[in-house]
């Protein structure tokens, strides 16, 4: 008598699903083609593009010498030239050297140019903190980019948006710019359902009535965890991706603050003119009477990112603090 | 001027640089007025004493080809078959604006004529032509791009990181540095350690040489050559051009920076004057036709600025049209 193996329930982590989704892309289309620094014969600083050199070629899978500038706006000239270029850019650290190409060039030039240009462009670029990477590797500015009008900001922080979102992003004929936090890419989970995602609501990732999470990127896993630890004292919180931090999708969110009547806003970036203070601003301005108590932020530190572990995790949003904020502002009610 | 009416294809050509020069010059003086008068702001650069640059260099491009300018680039414009009507209309902000009064001076657009701006950032401009080399090459196309730039954006570290990535992948562009002498206010020999310029752009292992920039003829024949290494595969060029602008960086600029004499001296070498000179020369070129020149060119820019004045502006209820692309030109 043989034992039935129990069946295994496939996994995909979130790197690979990145991967699956730049295989297809340039599989389905020969002016899609990826560059960066060491994109091809080194595999992609972080692993996402492995393989991707055997099966497409030099030519494609194009290894940049290290000038952020240069091969970000060699991406826009690409770009407006009829080709569909995806830029890896190792981290949104290294990308202040093309903020200037991504802000002043890719996202000025249809409305500066009075519609005649289009940036097709699709710029990726690790994000985020958690990896003792200390200072200059560990930084969240989405807020920033989310800040710029011409640009499509994205934030995938499930497998389901890692595998589907870059297709969306490269049809988009304006410059798109996709956030990979860093602790996600070893992440594994079910494998990502069938797609299309669309580029334009946020979801809400899990239920609740009593308050809302907000956040993206791994900061919806920050809100997940806490919404589990609260659960567990009978809070029930529901959870809100934005997954698109630019044109937010204000309607979702909103939908569940006029739900729960709380919000707490979670975000990696710092709390001072951040993201998070956009998406309170809206809630205050928009759901004000909704609000059973003020809108609470747990961001990060206004530090620099340290190296130490204990002190990054202090620095970083947790669980825990999540938790906090929301027992808090259950106490002043 | 023969004595039978007919002028060779050479005098003819000569005579065709000679007049587009010759409106650009007059193209920057009404903007000069317009200025004056408060009918265009913002800021204004205009092209004086550098006009053979833009005239010389588009004569050796095809309308296929692509060119990449800065926000010195009214004369590039011109020179590349924007009508002086949506030039002046853009300058006045209004809708039939080569870029529907969005951009300005600084930011003129025109996708039919692959002008690809009127760009402001110093040197932002380069990667951006590299780009559009790595289109073509690709896609395997015979597109040259043209990518103008000042000698200060030699300072920036994107001139050094565009013309390795160029040499490197063998873009077909022509780097075209328009050394005028001075970064706003910064002479080249106060901001750069080696003012050779050619001799840094060779070091990227391209061709690379200078060329008389206010030889129109001199320009074009250096821009010809150029091109077709470029054309025929041979990887990226590029040419500094020395020459000179009359007027301060733009019209807020009191010029404190260089003495009288010295501007003097330049304008002894005014492009214009030279060409005229050199077609009286060859006989091809008499007072009468000098007149006749300006009076047509006259005309048009009479027409221009009546049309710019004339023309709609874009209704403030289509203020963010464009900032994404619509639907319609998706």
């Amino acid at each position: 008598m043989t034992e039935t193996a129990p069946a295994a329930t496939a996994t995909m982590s979130f790197r690979a699903a990145l991967r699956e989704a730049l295989r297809d892309a340039l599989r389905a289309d020969e002016r899609v083609f990826l560059l960066g620094e060491d994109v091809g014969r080194y595999g992609g600083s972080f692993g996402v593009s492995r393989g991707l050199l055997d099966e497409f070629g030099p030519e494609r899978i194009r290894d940049t010498p290290l000038s952020e500038s240069g091969f970000v706006g060699a991406g826009i000239g690409a770009a407006l030239g009829g080709m569909r270029p995806i830029v890896e850019v190792m981290t949104v650290n290294f990308s202040m050297l093309a903020f200037d190409q991504i802000v002043n060039t890719a996202a000025s030039l249809s409305h500066m140019s009075g519609g005649q240009f289009h940036v097709p462009l699709v710029v990726r670029m690790t994000t985020g903190g958690g990896r003792q990477l200390a200072a200059q590797h560990s930084h969240s500015f989405e807020g920033w980019y989310a800040h710029v009008p011409g640009l499509r900001v994205l934030a995938p922080a499930t497998i389901d948006d890692a595998r589907w979102m870059l297709a969306p992003a490269l049809a988009d004929p304006d410059p798109v710019v996709i956030f990979e936090h860093g602790s996600l890419y070893g992440w594994e989970a079910a494998e990502p359902g069938p797609g299309p995602v669309d580029l334009e609501r946020a979801a809400i990732r899990r239920a609740g009535t009593d308050v809302t999470l907000i956040g993206s990127s791994q900061s919806v896993h920050v809100a997940l965890a806490a919404a589990e630890a609260l659960a567990a004292d009978g809070i029930s919180a529901e959870v809100v991706d934005l997954r698109v931090l630019r044109p937010l999708d204000t309607a979702t969110i909103l939908g569940s603050v006029a739900r729960t009547h709380r919000a707490v806003v979670v975000d990696e970036g710092w709390r001072s003119v951040g993201l998070s203070a956009e998406v309170a601003a809206r809630i205050a301005e928009e759901a004000f009477y909704e609000l059973d108590a003020p809108v609470a932020r747990v961001c990060t530190a206004e530090v620099p990112l340290p190296y130490a572990k204990h002190l990054e995790d202090a620095a970083l949003p947790q669980p825990e603090r999540v938790v906090a904020a929301v027992r808090a502002m259950e106490a002043g009610a | 001027m023969s004595g039978d009416g007919q002028i060779s294809a050479e005098a003819a050509h000569g005579l065709h640089l000679l007049r587009e020069m010759v409106r650009i010059r007059r193209l920057e003086e009404r903007c000069i007025e317009l200025y004056s008068a408060a009918e265009i702001r913002g800021f204004l650069h205009v092209y004086i004493g550098e006009e053979a640059v833009a005239v010389g260099a588009m004569q050796a491009l095809t309308a296929e080809d692509n060119v990449v300018g800065t926000y010195r680039e009214h004369g590039h414009a011109l020179a590349r078959g924007i009508p002086a009507r949506r030039i002046l209309a853009e300058m006045l902000g209004r809708v039939e604006g080569c870029s529907r009064g969005r951009g300005g001076s600084m930011h003129l657009f025109d996708a039919a004529a692959r002008f690809y701006g009127g760009n402001g950032i110093v040197a932002a401009l380069l990667p951006l032509a590299a780009g559009l080399g790595l289109a073509e090459r690709m896609q395997g196309g015979s597109r040259v791009t043209a990518c103008f730039f000042g000698e200060g954006a030699v300072a920036e570290g994107e001139f050094h990181e565009t013309m390795n990535l160029a040499a490197l992948w063998r873009l077909p562009v022509v780097f075209l540095c328009e050394n005028n002498r001075y970064a706003m206010g910064t002479a080249l020999e106060r901001s750069e350690s080696q003012t050779d310029l050619a001799l840094k752009a060779a070091s990227y292992a391209m061709p690379a040489w200078a060329v008389d920039g206010m030889d129109v003829e001199a320009v074009e024949a250096a821009v010809r050559e150029q091109v077709a290494i470029v054309r025929g595969g041979g990887g990226p060029c590029f040419l500094e051009a020395r020459t000179y602008r009359f007027r301060a960086h733009s019209m807020y600029d009191p010029d404190l920076y260089r003495t009288k004499e010295e501007i003097a001296r330049w304008r002894e070498r005014d492009p214009i004057d030279a060409q005229a000179a050199r077609l009286r020369e060859r006989g091809a070129l008499d007072d009468a036709a000098l007149a006749a020149l300006e009076a047509e060119v006259a005309a048009e820019l009479d027409d221009a600025v009546a049309f710019a004045r004339a023309a709609p502006l874009e209704p403030v209820e289509d203020l963010e049209r464009f900032v994404v692309t619509e639907a319609a030109a998706r």
